[in-house]
């Protein structure tokens, strides 16, 4: 069994440790035995749509996403729908998640066209509006499960009908800051604003999305379960110094200190 | 009349916040005297016989503004300093309040500030700077900035308030940088690095920010990386290039936690300098107090003999004693910076204890994403054992486990108090401890150590 991972635009969407989620989905593979490709996609790099079986994309700075959007959209959008459609897996966060939809419009200059894969869009409320910075939690939507993280982002996305939210936030603001929902998702298309990374701390997502790629090849697979004991203490402590309460993974009892060590 | 009052004031704020043992006493004093006095900052700046020189950049600040004054006392000159890196305009403002008398004389010939990088238009503004240094840009806390670019942005209007006759003294290895600077009128002073160990052929790292051409686009092609994003880089598309730089350091020879030397090749001549500070950082940083040394016609021989007396700053390279060990403090606090860190050490040692305290308060940034920029996958292989504590320690014990360390290599300790006492115990005959922290985790941790008496505390710097 083979994990077939493209990160796209490595050196260029990879603000803030973006690429700790594409060493998380390798080594948490590895340490089921399943082998592991990872193959990038820089400006101008075709992309095949059956290389390739769980798509990651980072986030980036105006002057970053403004290079990439145009060859998301003409270089690899044809592919990358095709992929998507087929269940392929795509983890797209900050801007890379405001690129997956339909346009982002910054505070100045032109609208930058995204790949339309995520019925949304993202607007940019201005210069002088206030960022959206800081520790979030979110409850996913259904089955509850958490996602802890950090958000530091100017736009405001706003979901259409096709797209559902993640879940909704706990801490922090999330899509806009308004209906506090976080995230969206369509089919095996995941994007989020808890930006870099994201998976380490997740790793329910993280196998979520493992086993969504694996399905497209090898059919429903289930994955063995690793102890996670490392992840769920620092999962518990980050949504300590988020400020939420009562949280509890297996195995991580609240010991993280809340006043500096 | 109003400067004298507000020179009274911070006196008095100063004073008591020393007595109190609030803390340093290095902002409180500034921000009081320009309430009195808004004017206070530009009046009494304008004052210094020798003028300004403001020293900005994501890494290297404090160090650089150390070498300088060292540099600049070995010429005999009296230095106003914002010692202890309060780098706001408080800082600046108490640092001048200290260095002038009740009438408003200074008492120094020559004002030397390290600046906030997102303060630089206003301290530009306030003192009029003879001389400008800027060292780097690197992805640095960007929950409190936003984005690197608007950094480069702020520099940008800082450079075009500039007087023309101010002294430019740039990094001409940071792309990011030496395009900023590029469109100054006045005279320019750039340094840099001809020479890297092992830089020839070296990969851009994951931590690398600018690859990017900020003219048309295209990646960057480097004949040479010395840290980051820095080194001898050319664009394909426009042919934008680094230019060999007026101060040039060569023969770049470093020494693990002892130091490093270089040559610097400036004005025709040759400057042998050596200096107790480790790391290629460092190597960079005195050359950058050179650079703007020279700028101030300070002779060559008092460069070397400044940049030699030169001990580090608080938790740059400092050596502490752990009851019968040492160990080297190295502030770590963004991606470039921790690799360069961890070369140092891992130069120094073959397999080393290390301490790595990781907080995330503002002054550290809230966001701890960054640790996932630095590339721990040095310590795989070599590290014998890490103890990680502060704030965010289980974070950085996670990082640990994805980089490859087995959880028996990695301990977790909340207090820097129990921290500090198994990283000793793991510590073997003649062994040094080598501690990571981050800003506020430093500072912490040198609480920690004076109130054992290992360190003084830094307020009697
Ligand atoms: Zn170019």
């Amino acid at each position: 069994m083979e994990l077939r991972i493209c990160h796209l635009y490595p050196d260029l969407l990879n603000l803030y440790g973006d690429r700790g989620n594409v060493t998380t989905l390798a080594r948490r593979a590895q340490w089921r035995g399943i082998a592991v490709r990872v193959i990038e996609a820089r400006l101008d790099d075709p992309v095949d749509p059956d290389a390739s079986d769980l798509f990651f994309i980072g986030g980036g700075e105006d002057r970053q996403q403004r290079l990439a959007a145009p060859d998301l959209c003409g270089v690899k959008g044809p592919a990358l729908r095709e992929a998507a459609q087929a269940g392929a897996a795509v983890l797209a966060v900050c801007g890379g998640y405001q690129l997956l939809g339909h346009y982002y419009r910054p505070a100045g200059g032109p609208d930058l066209i995204g790949l339309g894969l995520l019925d949304l869009h993202t607007v940019h409320p201005g210069p002088g509006s206030r960022r959206i910075i800081g520790n979030i939690v979110v409850k996913e939507t259904g089955a509850g499960r958490i996602l802890v993280g950090f958000e530091n982002h100017g736009g405001r996305t706003y979901l259409g009908p096709k797209a559902r939210p993640i879940g909704t936030a706990i801490v922090g603001s999330g899509n806009n800051g308004a209906d506090r929902k976080e995230g969206a998702v369509w089919k095996s298309v995941y994007g989020t604003y808890l930006h870099g990374p994201l998976l380490p701390k997740n790793p329910w997502l993280a196998d979520e999305l493992t086993a969504a790629a694996l399905r497209r090849r090898y059919g429903d697979i289930v994955l063995e379960p690793l102890p996670d004991l490392e992840e769920h203490r620092a999962a518990t402590a980050a949504a300590i110094r988020a400020g939420a309460r009562g949280l509890a993974w297996p195995g991580a009892r609240a010991q993280a200190p809340e006043r500096p060590a | 009349m109003r400067d004298a009052a507000a020179i009274a004031a911070a006196r008095l704020a100063a004073s008591l916040s020393r007595l109190t043992r609030m803390g340093g006493g290095t902002t409180l004093p500034g921000r009081i005297a320009t309430v009195i006095s808004p004017g206070l900052v530009a009046g009494l700046s304008s004052r210094l016989a020798r003028g300004v020189v403001l020293i900005s950049g994501t890494n290297g600040k404090t160090t650089t503004a150390r070498s300088l004054a060292g540099i600049l006392e070995a010429a005999g000159l009296a230095v106003v300093h914002n010692r202890a890196g309060a780098n706001l305009l408080s800082g600046i403002a108490t640092a001048l309040a200290r260095g002038a008398t009740l009438r408003g004389r200074m008492r120094g010939e020559v004002g030397l500030f390290e600046v906030d990088e997102a303060t630089l238009p206003a301290a530009v503004e306030a003192t009029r700077p003879c001389v400008v240094v800027l060292l780097n840009l690197f992805r640095d806390q960007l929950d409190r900035y936003g984005e690197i670019d608007l950094i480069a942005e702020r520099w940008r209007r800082a450079l075009a308030a500039l007087p023309s006759e101010s002294t430019l003294v740039y990094n001409a290895d940071d792309p990011m940088v030496a395009d900023l600077c590029r469109d100054h009128a006045g005279p320019v002073r750039a340094f840099g690095l001809e020479e890297a160990p092992h830089g020839e052929g070296r990969a851009l790292e994951h931590a690398a920010d600018a690859r990017y051409c900020y003219r048309c686009g295209r990646p960057y092609e480097y004949t040479l990386v010395t840290l980051g994003h820095m080194g001898h880089y050319r664009c394909p598309g426009c042919g934008a290039a680094r230019a060999t730089p007026q101060v040039c350091a060569r023969e770049v020879r470093l020494r693990g936690a002892d130091g490093s030397s270089a040559t610097l090749v400036a004005d025709g001549s040759a400057i042998p300098v050596s200096t107790v500070l480790p790391g290629l950082y460092n190597v960079y940083d005195v050359t950058a107090a050179a650079a703007a040394a020279l700028a101030l016609g300070i002779a060559p021989a008092t460069v070397a003999s400044g940049i030699a007396a030169t001990a580090p700053a608080f938790g740059r390279g400092e050596r502490v004693d752990l009851g019968g060990c040492e160990a080297l403090m190295l502030l770590a606090k963004n991606p470039a910076g921790f690799n360069e860190v961890l070369r140092t050490v891992l130069l120094a040692e073959a397999s080393p204890v290390v301490l790595i305290a990781i907080n995330d308060l503002i002054a550290d940034g809230r966001d701890i994403s960054w640790l996932w920029d630095v590339d721990f996958e040095m310590l795989r292989d070599s590290a014998r054992a890490v103890v990680v504590t502060g704030l965010r320690a289980e974070d950085m014990a996670l990082r640990l486990k994805y980089a490859g360390l087995s959880a028996e290599r990695v301990s977790v300790e909340h207090e820097g108090d129990t921290a500090l006492d198994r990283a000793r115990r793991l510590l073997r005959e003649g062994e040094r401890l080598y501690i990571l922290p981050t800003y506020t985790a430093m500072l912490h941790l040198r609480a920690t150590l004076t109130r054992r008496g290992a360190v003084r505390g830094f307020w009697k710097e």
